[in-house]
């Protein structure tokens, strides 16, 4: 309690972050508003994650594409998301009624009732995550050089999962350099971040853990196929201790898909066998919240090494 | 059951050539079975056996050969039985 002005002090962390104006409610857990300040520090661990990628990370100049929030309906259902992911799926309907039916939508939203029932499926569904929009891209461009692909997006995503933990939030940024190759080629990129991503996240003076992970696949099928991920080492992330400190937040994953998008999109390496790929995606707001959470609202007060890291 | 398996491996497990090629001790793996064959093939041999595989059992191993395919759903039915 605070005895001058009579208020409650927030105790959580997403109550902590609107107080502060870091975030900015919209009445929607998950779907927040971000200040200068929280932009600005997410401009600073992207052009971090940039400098590390030039400076040895990346085994070539990545090419750069940036894409909108929302992807290819095809070619999302091509990609097999709805197969492991259902649940988090996010699909764009709009009204295609005549007058008629618009006259049947006001009335039920004056009633209150369920209006939606006239919508339809548009062609394009929110991007789940940057790369889906990518590989069938790649894969109308042929066959790769000998030296394989590397390429750099960064898109807002959408996940139906609303929370109160402001790291899990609905819609998000994620930043990834995405390797495609042999697969010799596309295992060393990703050891290659492991390392080197590991070096750039002890600089920012937050407590991390890196170990061996899996994709939250749906229902019992989806056991099956979170212990073949296990099994085989298809995934790391590197976890911060932000909402939870029992239950760290994946801030950085690292991800082999052997041949499952070569096969899914007919992507072919140089010498005419299907390309493997690998991922390194930089959760952009949880690692924003993770530096808030341990370095306090007010980033100039920051400890100085984490200020020279990012802001030089 | 060995010829059941089969069926359900050619009909679902998408590999790229034919099941008959494959002996009983075959990696399936290694002949092109995926996660999301494997998975097919487990919800498959499901139905077909009217077993269900507990979580435990979800894994790489026991899919990776016809005759370990059998085992396992040899040891389900014999727990289930239980």
């Amino acid at each position: 309690m605070c005895v001058i002005c009579d208020e409650v002090e927030p105790t959580t962390l997403l109550e902590q972050l609107i107080s502060h104006g870091i975030l900015i409610d919209t009445g929607i857990d998950g779907i927040y508003g971000r200040s200068g300040v929280f932009e600005d520090v997410i401009a600073r661990f992207e052009d971090l994650v940039t400098r590390t990628g030039a400076t040895g990370a990346n085994p070539m100049s990545p090419e750069v594409m940036r894409f909108p929030p929302a992807m290819n309906r095809f070619h999302f259902e091509r990609s097999g998301y709805m197969k492991s992911f259902p649940q988090l799926a996010g699909t764009i309907h709009s009204f295609m009624g005549d007058d008629r039916g618009h006259f049947d939508l006001l009335e039920k939203l004056s009633n209150n009732e369920d209006w939606t029932g006239q919508q339809k499926t548009t062609g394009v569904v929110l991007t789940p995550a940057a790369c889906y929009t990518l590989y069938p891209i790649v894969a109308k461009r042929g066959p790769l050089k000998a030296e394989g692909a590397l390429f750099d997006l960064q898109s807002y995503c959408f996940r139906h999962e609303p929370s109160k933990d402001p790291a899990r939030m609905q819609m998000f940024r994620m930043r990834e350099f995405v390797r495609f190759g042999k697969p010799k080629q596309v295992q060393e990129f990703r050891a290659g971040w492991l390392e080197n991503g590991e070096t750039m996240m002890k600089k920012l003076g937050v407590p991390i853990h890196v170990d061996l992970a899996n994709d939250p696949f749906f229902g019992r099928s989806g056991r099956m196929l979170k212990n073949n991920q296990r099994d085989q080492g298809l995934k790391f992330e590197m976890l911060i201790p932000i909402e939870s400190e029992e239950k760290p937040t994946a801030c950085l994953s690292f991800n082999y898909h052997q041949d499952h998008f070569g096969t899914t999109w007919g992507l072919i390496d140089a010498d005419g066998e299907t390309a493997h790929t690998a991922c390194v995606g930089f959760g952009l707001e949880r690692v924003a919240l993770a530096l808030f959470k341990h370095h306090g609202f007010d980033v100039e007060a920051w400890p100085k090494a984490v200020r020279k890291a990012l802001w030089q | 059951m060995k010829s059941t398996i089969r069926d359900i491996l050619a009909k679902h497990g998408r590999l790229p050539a034919p099941v008959e090629g494959l002996s009983d001790d075959a990696d399936l793996h290694a002949a092109g079975l995926t996660s999301f064959g494997s998975v097919e093939v487990m919800m498959a041999l499901e139905e077909a056996f009217g077993i269900e595989f507990p979580d435990r059992m979800l894994n790489r191993r026991n899919f990776s050969s016809i005759s370990a395919i059998e085992q396992a759903v040899m040891t389900v039915q014999a727990e289930e039985a239980a």
